[in-house]
């Protein structure tokens, strides 16, 4: 499972928790490009050891190593897709638990729950298979992965909604200090707070209910160039 | 499924409709006229649209938001979310094209409800019934008619009319009661969010209104207690049964019928994290929970309350789509997965194609690709098959030949018994043993070994030298041979078709009745049919082993110790098997004896290793 100490993969982390009744019994992947936030990095060692998870650090190969025909905003992003294809060649996985939203981003819409990837991690968009209600079609063929998606269907409200009745643990970035909270969280050189009052869990919701600005405004790689998110997803980005 | 908390209650609802009949406009139509659209953005278009020298079309909100993306509202060609002040609703954009077929029921699968979107002028097309047939098989129950373009007929209410009529019928007949019928002009935004002047003769909801009204998806908490086991998590010295509750509760105390192993247990605890004093979970629920005592639960069985437990056989009917490349036909065999269980299958018999014009039957004896399908599947071991009328999210499956889905569907009716089917007045009285209890007595369960194959394959031999040694070594066999049977239970029995039918059926029940008395029958009959040896399979159940002693046809012709092929060759016998090749080799036996390889020696010492192995084995379940 891969976790980036988000508000939605922490969510994801904690519904693995439950489902195995406290122990989640496979590896916890940071995809590491050692650019998170200070907050970030604190609240990874402060869960790692109270959730006494089996966390793998992955670190990502350089900025230099990834195309260099990307905005530099994304790079990061490919050093991730980079670096997971790494980890799952070397371990040889067949599945990769992440947890992505389809309101998120209109590529992501566009997902399976069960969505196969060829060896090198790309996704065939225009080629995907049915997948008809949760009759999951889990199989693959050998040297291929399968990204499996629980949060797919959850909005942003539904994340927050369950972060407050479960009591999930977030990285405090996500409330509001001076006027200023982050809504989404990446890199440090390439994500910026958004201006906020909202300092609760309740006061974020409600926030939500009326704003007309996507989540991930503050998250320049998705507003670089119009087709990079694209481009990073069908290469194999989350 | 989305888990259930303080949630907004979000209403998924998928376009469907015949290409051209104007769904694209009215999503454009609903997002604007809701106020989803960002501000200005039709002005923006309309100027676009008057500098290219083109008319401005509601459909290009569509294309415009894709190509903007991560506007203010997500957009994606196949999901749109659409805030209202009552709830949040999803548009789930099906393409209307038949070669995207897959991914239309792959988004009404994932939808609580339809819009279904017919032209008023072009009335219902072939897009229209196929999309209808499938909501019906994916299970949209809930569906909203627009009848759109009333412009195109002077908004005429007998135009509607006719279309309402017509498509009441059709869907009636498909099983689906849609909600509303809302004349629509989307272009105009007529009929949309608004109640239109141009049509006052309408005094029903806008589509909107329609929508909105939908009943949210009920949740089966009332019905009896299904669980599609996920897995047994171990847990210091607990095993966790856990899985989703499909419908009903389950509650400590509860006594619980776990298929297909037909074992009985109680309900111990409720298991949380964190720990909690949770003592039931209902439908909906993932829920773990922990058993009175040990006992084999896997993934795959299905949990149900002991008072009513869910039909176990070994075929079922099924409704398919099927989205293979080549034709679906009988034979074909395939691995299924439904619930949380893969099994294999085997098409064992083809009912119907359904015809997109007529809805009825067509002539196909095969399936083609995006076919609507009715089949007979057969299955090695015994299922849960619960009817998908009963508990849809267990009878819902998908085929998988190699890695590929080639077909979705769902489970109509188990076929606990077919051609031996029991009247309705004729009551069988249990007996006061088990069967473990006549195992005792033979040192060996009852069972019906079934030899099926070619005329001089070996049939007859193997069955006699194997009777002899078993009967040498102390067990209960008895050979039940053609000839035999004939000449006194089946001797008003002739050579026709339907007469060897009945002939197996009755040798079926009879090598049951020998089976369940604690006798090993033996049975040495071409019983060229699969249809028949399922008959028998179906009388026997588990003690039911088939066995095909093969040969080809050519052998079998040149050994002809009865002279049958020659008198066959000759225009003296009718209907020989051996030579009108109309023998149906088996599909899945439970074991081959090949004697054009093997020796008859070698063929007995098979069959007798596989006696001991299984009936043995059997022997080794604890009471």
């Amino acid at each position: 499972m891969l976790w980036s100490m988000g508000k939605d993969s922490t969510a994801l982390l904690w519904l693995a928790r439950k489902a195995f009744f406290g122990s989640v019994p496979f590896p916890v992947v940071l995809l590491d490009t050692d650019m998170e936030l200070p907050e970030v990095y604190q609240f990874r060692d402060e869960l790692k050891r109270d959730w006494n998870l089996d966390y793998k650090n992955e670190p990502c190969p350089p900025e230099s190593s990834v195309d260099q025909t990307l905005p530099p905003a994304t790079r990061a992003a490919a050093r991730k897709t980079a670096g997971l294809r790494e980890l799952i060649a070397r371990e040889k996985y067949r599945g990769v638990i992440v947890g992505i939203r389809r309101d998120e981003q209109a590529t992501r819409a566009k997902e399976r729950v069960f969505s196969p990837r060829m060896p090198d991690g790309a996704w065939d968009v225009k080629h995907q298979p049915p997948e008809l209600w949760d009759v999951y079609h889990t199989d693959v063929p050998d040297g291929h992965h399968m990204r499996i998606h629980p949060l797919l269907d959850w909005t942003e409200v539904d994340i927050w909604r369950y972060t407050k009745r479960e009591n999930i643990p977030i990285v405090p970035l996500y409330l509001a200090r001076n006027g200023m909270r982050y809504r989404s969280l990446g890199e440090k050189n390439i994500t910026v707070p958004i201006v906020s009052n909202a300092s609760t869990i309740d006061e974020i919701i409600a926030e939500l209910e009326t704003t007309r600005q996507p989540e991930r405004a503050g998250r320049t790689m998705d507003n670089e160039s119009e087709d990079s998110f694209e481009r990073l997803r069908t290469g194999g980005y989350m | 499924m989305a888990l259930e908390f303080e949630m907004q209650p979000q209403l998924r609802v998928v376009a469907v409709g015949h290409v051209d009949h104007g769904k694209s406009t009215l999503i454009g139509r609903l997002l604007h006229d809701t106020g989803n659209l960002p501000e200005g953005k039709v002005a923006e278009l309309v100027a676009v649209s008057e500098k290219r020298g083109a008319v401005f079309e509601w459909s290009f909100v569509l294309d415009a938001l894709q190509s903007e993306r991560d506007q203010a509202v997500t957009i994606d060609t196949t999901r749109i979310w659409m805030r209202t002040p009552e709830r949040e609703v999803v548009l789930i954009d099906a393409p209307g094209h038949k070669e995207f077929l897959r991914n239309m029921v792959t988004g009404a699968s994932d939808a609580d409800a339809a819009l279904l979107l017919v032209d008023a002028h072009d009335g219902v097309g072939e897009q229209t019934r196929r999309h209808a047939l499938l909501l019906e098989l994916i299970g949209v129950p809930r569906v909203v008619v627009a009848i759109n373009k009333m412009d195109r007929v002077g908004y005429a209410q007998s135009r509607y009319e006719a279309i309402k009529a017509e498509l009441e019928e059709l869907l009636g007949r498909i099983g689906v009661t849609p909600s509303a019928f809302v004349p629509t002009c989307a272009r105009d935004g007529e009929n949309v969010t608004t109640q239109a002047a141009s049509m006052p003769w309408y005094g029903g909801p806008t589509v909107l209104a329609g929508i909105l009204a939908l009943p949210p998806a009920h949740r089966n908490e009332s019905g009896a207690l299904r669980i599609a086991v996920q897995g047994v998590v171990r847990q210091d010295l607990r095993r966790i049964v856990v899985g989703r509750v499909e419908s009903g509760t389950i509650s400590v105390g509860d006594e619980l019928f776990i298929a297909p192993s037909r074992r009985t247990a109680r309900v111990a605890s409720i298991a949380t994290f964190p720990p909690s004093d949770k003592t039931s979970a209902g439908a909906g629920e993932s829920v773990g929970f922990v058993l009175d005592g040990p006992l084999f639960v896997d993934r795959g069985d299905v949990i149900a309350d002991a008072a009513h437990p869910p039909p176990l056989a070994k075929r079922f009917r099924a409704r398919l789509l099927w989205l293979g490349h080549g034709p679906l036909a009988v034979g074909d065999a395939f691995r299924m997965r439904f619930g949380t269980r893969v099994t294999k299958v085997v098409v064992s018999a083809f009912e119907r194609v359904i015809d997109m014009e007529s809805l009825d039957r067509s002539g196909e004896a095969q399936a083609r690709t995006n076919d609507v399908a009715e089949v007979v599947f057969s299955c090695p071991e015994t299922l849960s098959l619960d009817p998908v009328s009963a508990h849809p999210g267990l009878a819902r499956f998908i085929l998988l030949d190699g890695v590929d889905i080639v077909a979705g569907g769902t489970i109509l009716t188990a076929l606990v018994s077919d051609a031996a089917a029991i009247p309705d007045n004729v009551v069988p009285v249990a007996h006061l043993l088990g069967d473990k209890a006549r195992a005792r007595l033979g040192g060996h369960r009852g069972a019906v070994l079934w030899l099926t194959g070619l005329p001089a394959s070996g049939k007859s031999t193997i069955a006699m030298e194997v009777e002899r040694r078993l009967v040498e070594a102390g067990a209960h066999a008895y050979v039940l041979d053609g000839d035999n049977v004939r000449a006194g239970l089946c001797r008003d029995l002739g050579f026709s078709a339907e007469d060897r039918r009945e002939n197996i059926r009755r040798v079926g029940a009879v090598a049951a009745l020998f089976a369940d008395a604690g006798t090993i029958a033996i049975v040495a009959f071409i019983s060229p049919y699969r249809a028949g040896r399922e008959d028998a399979r179906e009388a026997a159940g588990d003690a039911f082993h088939e066995i095909y002693v093969k040969a080809d046809a050519a052998l079998c012709e040149n050994r002809d110790p009865k002279g049958h092929y020659r008198k066959a060759r000759a225009g003296e016998i009718e209907d020989f098997t051996g030579i009108t090749g109309d023998y149906e080799e088996p599909l899945e036996p439970e074991l081959v004896l090949d004697t054009a390889d093997s020796s008859v020696e070698a063929c007995v010492d098979q069959l007798l290793a596989y006696v001991e192995r299984t009936l043995a084995f059997d022997m080794r379940v604890p009471v």
